[in-house]
């Protein structure tokens, strides 16, 4: 289930020097809180995208939208419900499988559908692109295993499709 | 890597001030030509190693530059000069502490929306990030202190950045622009100043994400217009915004055609005159009873460029429990950021408000609105009962500031321009002046800076040379920014100072007074030293010191009497006397305090 606490707001700004600190600084002198961010080039170089979540109990949606927007560097601010929109986020993350636990974790990877990167004889490399919430959970089933390390990308996302009427 | 004998880039402008598109000037050419393109004719600045190779140029150009003796002072008199003029103020100042010094005007001004240009000079490009010889991360400590800065990376860029920054500044909701500019892009002799001269244009302008509003929706003004037709108990709550948006005019007709009684805040005093029947003054915690007991009881609030700050609200539970709101404003994020609205819109109040009079008209004129008969006279019920007060000294006490203020306005024309300083002097002056003119009221409403008045009635006089410009100020206040006297001796700008010395941090006293049992903690600065008028004539100003009620008024003849260099006076103020009206913070403006004297106590 997605949580209505949060809301993703995706954002075009302009590709210059200091306009990921103006966003971030925005958002720590007016109190909101970011739950996820992702940033990176668009098709077009002059432009980058910044996907945030935001907790909208923080801080109202609306405040938080309108701020962005006063900042110059931001050419458009588009704020996706959760559900209404697709969001995805990546993960790698290195399980331990020095206990004899290769199978049962391969097992898990097929499972959720990731990715074996990499692997030697101690540890094992998985990728896995999937809802936020799944992430969660792959990362609650291989917790036994032993995680050595994890990362995740923050997410990104792009409004559910509907028929085109 | 330059040798000295290098040929400086150098260009005809140096003479004619006019380079021809294309043609090849240097950096430093570029900026002060952009800047006289913008119809800056003064520049409040102080030079440095950075900024030296743009005080070249200068030395040409048609600009005056005014030499202050302490940035701040450069910060605040571009300021006054935008409050005074509406047009932007621009200070120049050089890279390191000469930009961290002029970081309490941009804040000031942020927070006020005054428009203004800073220029601040910045070590060479490839140098920042070393930790130079003055270098600082100017644009990085200014970020949330200013609507936008720029970092100039190439002096190809230079017209188009000035244009840009002026644009920002002065459009939309006003506010600060730095642009921190590299010495090597100005420097004559670096190659890296080498540019193509051209006259920026709107055209030029690369800023995708900037769209400052302009008219407001025309459903919502016109739902708000319903809303004040039905409205029985309403006020014109007016702020800032009015004077930003040159909407004083249009304010009056509104308030005329409905009746409504206007409440005007600390930054928009003077936006409606207060001679005015309709004028209830302003509102707030050191308001009077009158314009915050009408806020409180009203049925709707039209919100008119203001922006719900707690000064003006007190508690925000339990501010005008029982108001709709309206609120027009230009800027987006205010509108419903503290009190919920009913009605917002978002545009620029002057049109807002002339359409607002046509849909008002549509609805039938004056005699579709409410009957608010009851309503105005409950209104002048609460101005006969608690009318502003204070209870004149007794005969060899100290003077009441409150006299004193009075005093002065009624020796000054009524266009004579105010700018005080942050305290209880300052609430004196908002209260006790009577302003029947717009823009001639200047201080420093949201930021509150001590230090504030001498340097923007700097700017104000130079902005406004036939105008009399009086600071009124506080002895703390005085000592803060009291060097930019000098500044105003040496450049022939006339000002006048009425230095209210009671000897105090006064306001932080009165706190100290109501709140902390009279336990003064920090506070006193003692009323004798430093030597007030002495000081004032080693700065070359008359100075003249005033004790007695008697002394005040010839005090203040002989002081506009003198046109030749700036005049401080200095009275001496009783100590005890505190700001009445108020509203004790944390409790809800129907807890206003009024003076001892009219409680009935
Ligand atoms: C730069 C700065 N420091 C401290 C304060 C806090 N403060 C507000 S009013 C005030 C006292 C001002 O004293 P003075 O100028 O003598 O004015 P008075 O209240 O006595 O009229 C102080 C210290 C401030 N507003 N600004
Ligand atoms: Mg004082």
């Amino acid at each position: 289930m997605p949580n209505n606490r949060f809301h993703t707001i995706v954002t075009t700004v302009e590709n210059k020097p200091g306009v990921l600190a103006r966003v971030a600084g925005l958002f720590s002198r007016r109190g909101f809180n970011i739950e996820s961010l992702a940033v990176a080039p668009t098709d077009d170089e002059r432009f980058s995208r910044i996907t945030f979540t935001v907790d909208v109990e923080s801080a109202p949606l609306e405040q938080v939208v309108n701020q962005l927007d006063k900042l110059i560097n931001v050419v458009s601010i588009r704020e996706l419900d959760p559900r209404s929109s697709v969001s995805r986020e990546l993960m790698l993350v290195t399980v331990s499988v020095s206990d004899g636990h290769r199978s049962r974790i391969l097992a898990h990877v097929d499972d959720f559908r990731a990715y074996v990167l990499n692997e030697n004889s101690s540890v094992m490399m998985l990728s896995l692109s999937a809802r936020p919430t799944r992430l969660d959970d792959f990362e609650e089933v291989l917790r036994p295993y032993g995680i050595v390390e994890l990362q995740r990308t923050g997410r990104v996302a792009l409004p559910s499709l509907t028929d085109e009427a | 890597m330059f040798s000295a004998d290098s040929t400086p880039i150098r260009s005809i402008i140096m003479t004619t001030h006019n380079p021809k598109p294309g043609e090849s000037i240097n950096g430093g050419e570029a900026l002060v030509r952009a800047l006289e393109l913008e119809g800056v004719d003064v520049v409040f600045g102080l030079p440095g190693g950075a900024t030296l190779p743009i005080y070249d140029p200068i030395l040409e150009s048609t600009m005056r530059h005014i030499l202050v003796r302490h940035e701040q002072g450069a910060g605040h008199m571009a300021q006054g000069y935008a409050h005074a003029t509406g047009r932007p103020g621009v200070a120049l100042v050089t890279s390191g502490p000469g930009a961290t010094n002029i970081v309490t005007p941009l804040c000031d001004a942020q927070i006020d929306s005054i428009p203004m240009v800073c220029i601040t000079g910045q070590v060479p490009y490839a140098a920042i990030g070393t930790d130079a010889f003055q270098e600082c991360d100017t644009t990085g400590i200014t970020m949330a202190a200013t609507k936008h800065n720029f970092l100039v990376s190439e002096a190809a860029d230079i017209p188009r950045i000035v244009h840009e920054a002026f644009h920002i500044a002065t459009t939309g909701r006003p506010g600060p622009v730095l642009i921190d500019v590299p010495k090597d892009i100005v420097d004559a002799n670096n190659p890296r100043s080498a540019m193509q001269w051209y006259q920026a244009g709107d055209a030029d302008m690369e800023l995708p994400g900037y769209h400052p509003a302009g008219a407001g929706d025309r459903e919502a003004i016109m739902a708000a217009a319903e809303l004040i037709r039905q409205a029985e108990r309403p006020v014109l709550y007016v702020g800032g915004g009015i004077l930003k948006a040159r909407a004083a005019e249009s304010l009056l007709e509104l308030a005329e055609l409905t009746g409504i009684p206007v409440v005007t805040t600390l930054m928009a005093r003077g936006a409606f005159p207060d001679s005015h029947e309709l004028c209830l003054g302003m509102p707030g915690m050191h308001g009077n009873y009158t314009a915050v007991t009408a806020m409180q009881q009203a049925d709707l609030l039209i919100s008119l460029g203001a922006r719900f700050d707690d000064r003006v609200t007190g508690r925000l539970d339990g501010f005008a429990p029982d108001a709709k709101v309206v609120h027009v404003d230009i800027d987006e994020a205010e509108i419903g950021k503290v009190r919920a609205v009913d009605v917002g819109v978002r545009g620029d109040c002057k049109l807002v408000i002339d359409a607002l009079i046509e849909c008002l008209a549509e609805l039938g004129g004056p005699d579709a609105q409410a009957d608010r008969s009851a309503w105005r006279s409950k209104v002048s019920g609460w101005q006969e009962k608690y009318p502003l007060f204070y209870e004149q000294s007794r005969p060899g006490d100290l003077l009441k500031p409150q006299y004193v203020v009075e005093q002065l306005c009624d020796l000054n024309p009524a266009d004579t321009i105010v700018a005080s300083g942050v305290g209880q002097h300052q609430m004196y002056a908002s209260n006790f002046w009577k302003f029947d003119h717009p823009y001639t009221w200047i201080n420093s409403g949201g930021l509150g800076t001590m230090g504030f008045s001498i340097p923007a009635a700097i700017g104000a006089k130079v902005g406004m040379p036939d105008r009399r410009v009086w600071a009124i100020d506080g002895d703390g206040c005085f000592q803060m920014t009291a060097q930019e006297l000098v500044t105003a001796s040496v450049e022939q700008i006339p000002i006048k100072v009425a230095l209210l010395n009671n000897g105090y941090l006064g306001m932080v006293r009165q706190w100290q007074d109501l709140f902390y049992e009279k336990r003064f903690s920090g506070v006193e600065l003692g009323p004798d030293v430093p030597n007030y008028v002495k000081w004032a004539e080693a700065m070359g100003c008359v100075g003249i010191r005033v004790d007695s009620p008697e002394e005040v008024a010839p005090a203040i003849a002989k002081a506009n009497e003198i046109d030749d260099r700036p005049v401080v006076v200095e009275f001496r103020t009783d100590p005890e006397e505190n700001v009445f009206p108020m509203v004790p913070s944390g409790h809800t403006n129907s807890d206003v305090v009024v003076h001892p004297a009219q409680r009935g106590e």
